[in-house]
């Protein structure tokens, strides 16, 4: 079991990057004003940047 | 794994209205994966707010939901408790509108102790009007309204609702979203008036003017200075400075219930 699917709603994510800061292993990053997920094999899918997400903007799927 | 909140939103309404980094999305999300715990029904709950950032939460939400006047949140959920007990109602607010118009409100729904559930957002300021101070304020903050820092004492609202005779009060913040359902789900189950304090951020008119360079920083900040009420009890006064408690901190099964009285009331006028 390795990896998850992150789903980021682009459409919802205003860039604050909380998801970033709180993600214990470093998953994600901003592109400026957009969050990214590109490393996406190291994510432990602890939930932290979907619960911390406040604008319903990422979800960790199960891959 | 992923959360469906979508089935509990009104279709079209995302994105929301808040700031980037607003806390309130990160209660609302709390609020959802708690009324699905509770397995509540939609048509029979009603989730009612005053005015202010916080008190458009229940606008996002599929269920019976009223936006009514400033700080009149606690007045109006108890208008629809009293016609229909059957009802599970929710309260949804900031602290601007919660304690400083609608504080007169607040401490008497508590003092009924009627069967519902408020969750109070307090981001220390009034957010949506640009950022004046509220009774939560920190003293010493800067707000827009007070640039030299306000030299207020705060409010601290749950000790408010304890004295004021709230039966089940409890305080965590923006930055223990775990932590925000499961308060939020003891605060349904509990038969009486219950107060749900979520400390929150506002980077916008808060956190700006207050040192916080970023959104992030307030969530460290929040996340940082709580203190588990048990963990505090071995804790000195010295090392709770700057600290809040946060957890349960009240629980009382005995005080009756406000509607169960009246009904009592109608029964006797009725001449039974
Ligand atoms: C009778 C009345 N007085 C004042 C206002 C202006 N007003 C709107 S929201 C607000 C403060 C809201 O603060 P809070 O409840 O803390 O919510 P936040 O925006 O911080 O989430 C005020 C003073 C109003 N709408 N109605
Ligand atoms: S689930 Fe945890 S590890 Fe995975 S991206 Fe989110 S915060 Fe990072
Ligand atoms: S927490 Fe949400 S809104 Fe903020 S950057 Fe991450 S995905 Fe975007
Ligand atoms: S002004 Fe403050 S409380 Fe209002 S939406 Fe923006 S961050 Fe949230
Ligand atoms: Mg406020």
């Amino acid at each position: 079991m390795s990896g998850a699917r992150l789903e980021i709603i682009e459409r919802n994510c205003k860039g604050c990057s909380i998801c970033v800061e709180f993600c214990p292993k470093n998953v994600l990053e901003m592109d400026v004003f957009l969050v990214t997920a590109p490393r996406p094999e190291d994510c432990i899918k602890c939930m932290q940047c979907e619960l911390l997400c406040p604008d319903f903007a990422i979800k960790v799927h199960d891959e | 794994m992923a959360y469906d909140y979508e089935k509990s939103i009104r279709p079209g309404k995302l994105p929301h209205i808040w700031c980037p980094g607003c806390g309130h999305g990160i209660v609302m999300k709390g609020l959802i994966r708690a009324m699905d715990t509770c397995g509540l029904d939609r048509k029979n709950t009603a989730i009612v707010s005053g005015i202010g950032c916080a008190s458009r939460l229940p606008g996002y939400l599929d269920a019976c939901t009223l936006h009514t006047a400033h700080g009149r949140a606690a007045a109006f959920a108890t208008g629809v408790k009293m016609a229909k007990p059957e009802m599970t109602v929710i309260c949804c607010g900031g602290d601007g509108d919660g304690t400083a118009i609608g504080g007169n409100h607040f401490i008497h729904a508590c003092r009924r102790n009627i069967d519902m559930t408020y969750v109070l957002m307090n981001n220390f300021i009034y957010g949506m009007t640009g950022g004046q101070f509220s009774p939560c304020t920190p003293t010493g903050a800067k707000a827009s309204t007070t640039p030299y820092g306000n030299p207020d004492p705060i409010f601290d609202i749950s000790k408010l609702a304890i004295g004021a005779g709230a039966t089940f009060v409890a305080r965590t913040t923006a930055a223990h979203p775990r932590e925000i359902d499961k308060l939020i789900v003891q605060g349904i189950q509990h038969k009486g008036m219950s107060i749900i304090e979520v400390l929150d951020d506002c980077p916008t008119t808060y956190g700006r003017r207050n040192k916080f360079r970023s959104v992030v920083d307030m969530m460290k900040h929040l996340k940082a200075n709580a203190v588990p009420i048990k963990a505090a009890a071995k804790m000195t006064a010295e090392q709770l400075q700057g600290k809040f408690l946060t957890g349960v901190l009240f629980h009382d099964t005995e005080k009756p219930e406000y509607c169960a009285q009246y009904a009592e009331v109608i029964k006797k006028a009725q001449g039974a």
